[in-house]
């Protein structure tokens, strides 16, 4: 695809959207968007089982990895209070064949839907009430499994297991309070493996795994804070030490709204660093959809007489277009009033034709490319010319031509017309895929309270005051008091994220309380063992054994600090083994201070101001650990004198 | 407040609810120990404790509130929910064929029973049209709701008002029937019916659904379009069963009434033929038999049907210490027939011998199945077989257990000369008793062996 450029394009009649760059925005650009935002944050628990069944939790497989499949197709059914869910219909409209891998390790009769749940997880529930606390919620009195319908099959009943534990918290985000809505207790889904045409494979090695979805109201005003409360979330979560860790462990669905727009949800969002570009384009397609959506009450007086002209073409017509593949159909659809805004820009790079494309990708299943316009490319003006006279398309209007294999043409036709009716109110409500480029693509359309349905397979489960007051009796501390913590240590500020997101608050205080300097600690964790690690996990109690062992052979603090970082890399070494592979050697002041002596008489150096550091790096090995390398360098300039 | 307003609530929360003035459907502001919730209060299960109350938040969650943490509650208004089918006149057009649903309750449409938490069938035509719009593509359906009663307490009574009423709809012309049915005892009403109505011109065709039509996922809906399309056109007159093959989304399967078996608790392709194989597979597009050897559809109305059953026939399951007086008890209560199901090929311990011989002379009529199912009784192979037939007590083939406690009870119910009940026994009416058992008639294969591991891998479970 072309990369465009977003700014609408030749249309004198619209206001520009003045879009900006991430990079050029100010917090004057998301207040003049009316830009909001809310979150909603999975955290994966740690587990030794999932949450209904007795699977092992955690374990997983190669897509391809599979003992046995089957198939599902999912219909919509009625919600509580009798009404068929908007999505629902929407998926059941696309008619897909659902492909569940199951792998005997990981997957049970309960995961594919033939065996009722069994009681719910206790250790998951305990994790679920100590966050739930963490985030200052109402705690309810009694848990209620409810089904979140979930059409797309990513779970194999068509809905999640989910119970609220408690709502109306709140967490702190620059500087201010942010509401959390609600805290709850979830089954994971499926992870997709592919979905091409008709045809969707999951894999279950994650479905049913237990998590909590943390919901904050939409009080996050730039893309920023957005970020910054995913962060606070994630560290809270964490801070517990019962949350996983990893890729996939904690997931954000995002939605986002500009002022006159609609709420918009990002879903799947897999890195916290991707959320500010994604709400950033987000809100400024809302605000495109919003001139597009102003640009057609000005051209169409009458919203309910303005209707699509679709005519199915010839097979001549097909082979002219030369654009459509061998055997398939393919329709034009006349847009009257439409000229210029299927090729307005709403995304880097996209275009509302382009959300039409997606939507034909979803909804009728064909893969793309499956249609052109007449604002853009893709076949020759002749051929064109005789389309808009086919559908009687006038300067004004635009035109989509579209195609797929027969069977879908009917769906395919309906939802071209479909979504330009809705360009007329503007922003569809709608569940959005968030793409690493910052841009998203139609997933579906955004489902309402329809689709939850108490679960008529389990009982309430009451939490006692009792298990409210255990839990709060061994709560972590709050990210805020942890924040104040690394400030009284002096810990670098690029140490915080760090600290805080590997919950390793608790092992620098018990360096600190063993007699370790808070700012070495902090440096020690934050800096040298985050650069020998990376996204491993840290294994404090190493750290603490590594930190003992050292101090009672009297081994000094920069050497320490090396061994830490050795013990976490050769995880089953013994001490004597890791001073071993440091080549340390025990010696005493008067045997280095006699080496430097030493060494001075074999150095030659050109530069005088050289001398010091090769002498130290001459007598560096046999002091390094006895004593501290500044002690060090202090006695080579003495005796450089 | 009606005692509707309070539906479901009892004890401390019924006091609450009172307390405060308000009801279910009441639109509340509740202020507790615990924070504040603010929701709709929903009806309660009765099974469920007296100490919550049920709130419907604006996120569509459910929670339960403690009673006791209750502060205050104030009413904010009302919003009672209707929950409907949405209801569709159902199409008919001349050139379909009509096919009968008599309910008897299950699950194959439903809707929320908010007093126990449970679901509770939908069940007109309107109902299931727009429910399931595929049936009107396959018949025109009329609906007769002949009892509500969950699978478990099906029984005589409702056996023959269903064989009845089958034989009316016989007469009156239709072209197939199905019946919609809890699935625990379905091949018990199943057998039943084979029994009763012998030789239909039309296919009868019973079916439920292993997960209520309120779940995406829901078997129900192809359950039903499988049984239509197998009522409406099908060449097989004869009374089936007509559930999941596989627990995918696939194929259903048609299964003979008299060697059909329910085999899992929770399985959508729980239904299996035992010691045979299935009649035809199913789906939408239509029915394809997999044997020549069934009763054809006829043109004729003419169906015999034999509505009789005797009550005092008893299955018992044997098991190694039984003891006689279990027997004994069986005669003194007055049972006229016993069905067990022995071990192996049909055996009981030595210590109940005596019991059967008491229980023989007593005039009751005692019959053998194996409680291996597959497979047929052999009493001549062991002495214990020879010694138990020399008692008195009739080896009933391959008969099912069920089955066999089924027909014994059927045929107790005409006749109380126990030759006659014999022969009624061991002649063949609906495929019952088979004269020989095909070599893939028994396939439990099982798990984890490298070859099954493969098949698995190619074959959609």
């Amino acid at each position: 695809m072309k990369k465009a450029d977003a700014k609408p394009q030749k249309s004198d009649s619209l206001n520009p959207l003045r879009y900006v760059s991430r990079r050029d925005a100010t917090p004057e650009t998301y207040r003049n968007l009316g830009f909001r935002c809310g979150l909603e944050v999975h955290q994966q628990l740690r587990t030794a089982k999932k949450l209904f069944c007795r699977c092992p939790a955690g374990v997983y497989q190669d897509g391809d990895d599979y003992d046995a499949q089957l198939v599902r197709h999912m219909r919509p059914t009625l919600s509580e209070l009798g009404e068929y869910d908007g999505t629902a219909l929407m998926e059941y409209r696309t008619k897909k064949n659902i492909i569940y891998r199951i792998k005997g390790k990981t997957a049970c009769t309960y995961d594919i839907d033939d065996t009722p749940p069994f009681a719910v997880n206790r250790e998951a529930l305990g994790i679920a009430i100590e966050i739930a606390l963490l985030l200052e919620t109402s705690m309810v009195g009694e848990l209620h499994i409810t089904r979140k319908q979930y059409l797309d099959g990513s779970i194999p009943t068509g809905f999640q297991r989910t119970a609220i534990v408690g709502i109306e918290g709140a967490i702190p985000v620059a500087g201010k309070r942010v509401g959390v809505r609600q805290l709850s207790l979830e089954e994971d889904s499926c992870r997709e493996v592919s979905d091409v045409g008709h045809e969707r494979t999951y894999t279950t090695d994650r479905l049913g795994m237990p998590l909590v979805e943390t919901v904050t109201e939409p009080e996050l005003l730039t893309p920023d804070e957005a970020a910054e409360a995913a962060n606070v979330i994630r560290y809270l979560g964490r801070s517990t030490g019962h949350v996983n860790v990893g890729i996939g462990a904690a997931r954000e669905d995002v939605n986002v709204s500009v002022e006159g727009g609609t709420r918009v949800e990002i879903k799947g969002v897999q890195h916290i660093r991707w959320i500010p570009e994604l709400t950033h384009n987000e809100a400024f397609r809302q605000k495109a959809l919003l001139l597009v959506r102003d640009e057609l009450a000005r051209r169409v007086a009458d919203e309910k007489a303005w209707d699509a002209i679709p005519v199915r073409l010839s097979a001549e017509d097909v082979v002219r277009l030369g654009v459509v593949p061998e055997g398939m159909s393919a329709a034009a659809v006349g847009l009257p009033q439409f000229a210029g805004l299927l090729g307005f820009g709403t995304n880097p790079g996209r275009t509302l034709g382009d959300e039409i494309s997606d939507r034909l990708k979803v909804i009728a299943c064909i893969e793309k490319p499956n249609m052109i316009h007449s604002d853009g490319a893709g076949s020759s003006p002749a051929v064109w010319k005789d389309l808009r006279r086919q559908v009687g398309a006038k300067t004004q209007d635009a035109v989509v031509v579209l195609w797929g294999p027969e069977a879908d043409m009917k769906t395919a036709v309906e939802t071209v017309v479909e979504r330009c009716r809705l360009a007329f109110s503007g922003v569809p409500n709608e569940t959005r895929k968030g793409l690493p480029d910052g841009t998203t693509l139609f997933e579906r359309v955004l489902p309402g309270p329809d689709r939850m349905y108490p679960d008529t397979d389990s009982s309430p489960i009451p939490i006692e005051e009792e298990t409210i007051e255990s839990t709060r009796a061994r709560l972590p501390r709050s990210i805020a008091e942890r924040m104040g913590q690394l400030d009284a240590w002096r810990a670098p500020a690029d140490t915080h994220a760090y600290v805080l997101r590997r919950n390793l608050c608790p092992l620098i205080e018990s360096l600190v309380e063993s007699g370790m300097d808070s700012r070495s600690a902090a440096t020690l964790i934050g800096h040298r063992v985050r650069r020998a690690m990376g996204d491993r996990e840290v294994n404090a109690e190493r750290v603490r054994w590594a930190v003992g062992e050292g101090k009672a052979l009297e081994i000094a603090g920069d050497a320490l600090r090396d061994l830490v970082v050795l013990a976490l890399l050769e995880p089953p070494a013994s001490f004597d083994e890791l001073l071993e592979r440091a080549a340390y050697r025990r010696a005493t002041e008067k045997e280095i201070r006699a080496e430097i002596r030493r060494r001075l008489h074999d150095v030659a150096v050109r530069r005088p101001e050289a001398l010091v550091p090769v002498l130290m790096d001459r007598v560096r090995p046999l002091a390094w650990g006895n004593v501290p390398l500044a002690k060090v360098a202090q006695w080579v300039e003495e005796a450089t004198r | 407040m009606s005692e509707d307003a309070h539906k479901g609530y009892k004890g401390e929360a019924l006091d609450a609810l009172v307390r405060f003035q308000v009801g279910v459907w009441s639109d509340v502001d509740i202020n507790s120990t615990r924070g504040h919730f603010r929701g709709i209060i929903l009806p309660r299960s009765e099974f469920d404790d007296s100490r919550h109350l049920v709130l419907k938040l604006a996120t569509g969650y459910n929670v339960g509130i403690d009673v006791r943490t209750l502060r205050s509650v104030v009413e904010l208004g009302r919003r009672e929910a209707h929950y409907k089918i949405p209801e569709k006149e159902f199409p008919t057009s001349p050139n379909k064929p009509n096919v009968k649903l008599l309910g008897t309750g299950g699950t194959i449409a439903s809707r929320l029973d908010y007093r126990t938490g449970a679901v509770i069938p939908a069940f007109s035509p309107g109902e299931l049209y727009g429910a399931v719009p595929e049936l009107a593509d396959i018949c025109n359906l009329s609906t007769e709701k002949l009892f509500a009663v969950f699978s478990e307490n099906m029984g005589p009574t409702q056996y023959i008002a269903l064989a009845k009423a089958i034989g009316r709809e016989i007469e009156n012309g239709i072209d197939g029937i199905v019946i919609g049915h809890g699935t625990d005892t379905m091949h018990h009403t199943a057998s039943a019916l084979a029994f009763m109505v012998q030789r239909p011109p039309v296919p009868i065709v019973m079916v439920g659904s292993q997960r209520s039509s309120d779940r995406p996922s829901s078997d129900a809906a192809r359950n039903l379009i499988h049984s239509t399309t197998a009522a409406a056109t099908s060449d097989i007159a004869e009374v089936m069963v007509c559930m999941f093959g596989p627990t995918s989304d696939e194929y259903g399967l048609l299964h003979r009434a008299t060697r059909v078996r329910k085999m899992h608790s929770s399985y959508r392709s729980t239904f299996r033929t035992i010691g045979d194989i299935p009649l035809a597979t199913v789906t939408r597009d239509g029915v394809k038999p997999l044997r020549q050897d069934y009763a054809r559809r006829r043109s004729d109305r003419h169906v015999d049907i034999l509505p009789y059953f005797e009550e005092r026939v008893t299955l018992t399951y044997y098991y190694p210490n039984m003891h006689p007086d279990i027997i004994d008890a069986l005669v003194e209560k007055g049972y006229k027939g016993i069905v067990i199901a022995g071990t192996g090929l049909g055996h009981i311990n030595k210590p109940v011998y005596p019991a059967i011989e008491r229980a023989t002379a007593a005039g009751i009529a005692i019959y053998m199945t194996v409680q291996t199912l597959w497979g047929y009784v052999h009493m001549f192979v062991y002495d214990t077989g020879r010694d138990l037939m020399a008692k008195g007590i009739i080896p009933a083939e391959n008969m099912l257990p069920e089955v066999a406690y089924i027909k014994l009870a059927w045929a107790l119910g005409q006749t109380s000369d126990l030759e006659k009940v014999r022969e009624l026994m061991l002649t063949p009416i609906a495929g019952e008793i088979t004269e020989r058992e095909p070599t893939d008639g028994y396939l439990i294969f099982q798990g984890g062996m490298p070859e099954i591991q493969e098949f698995l891998r190619k074959v959609h479970k």
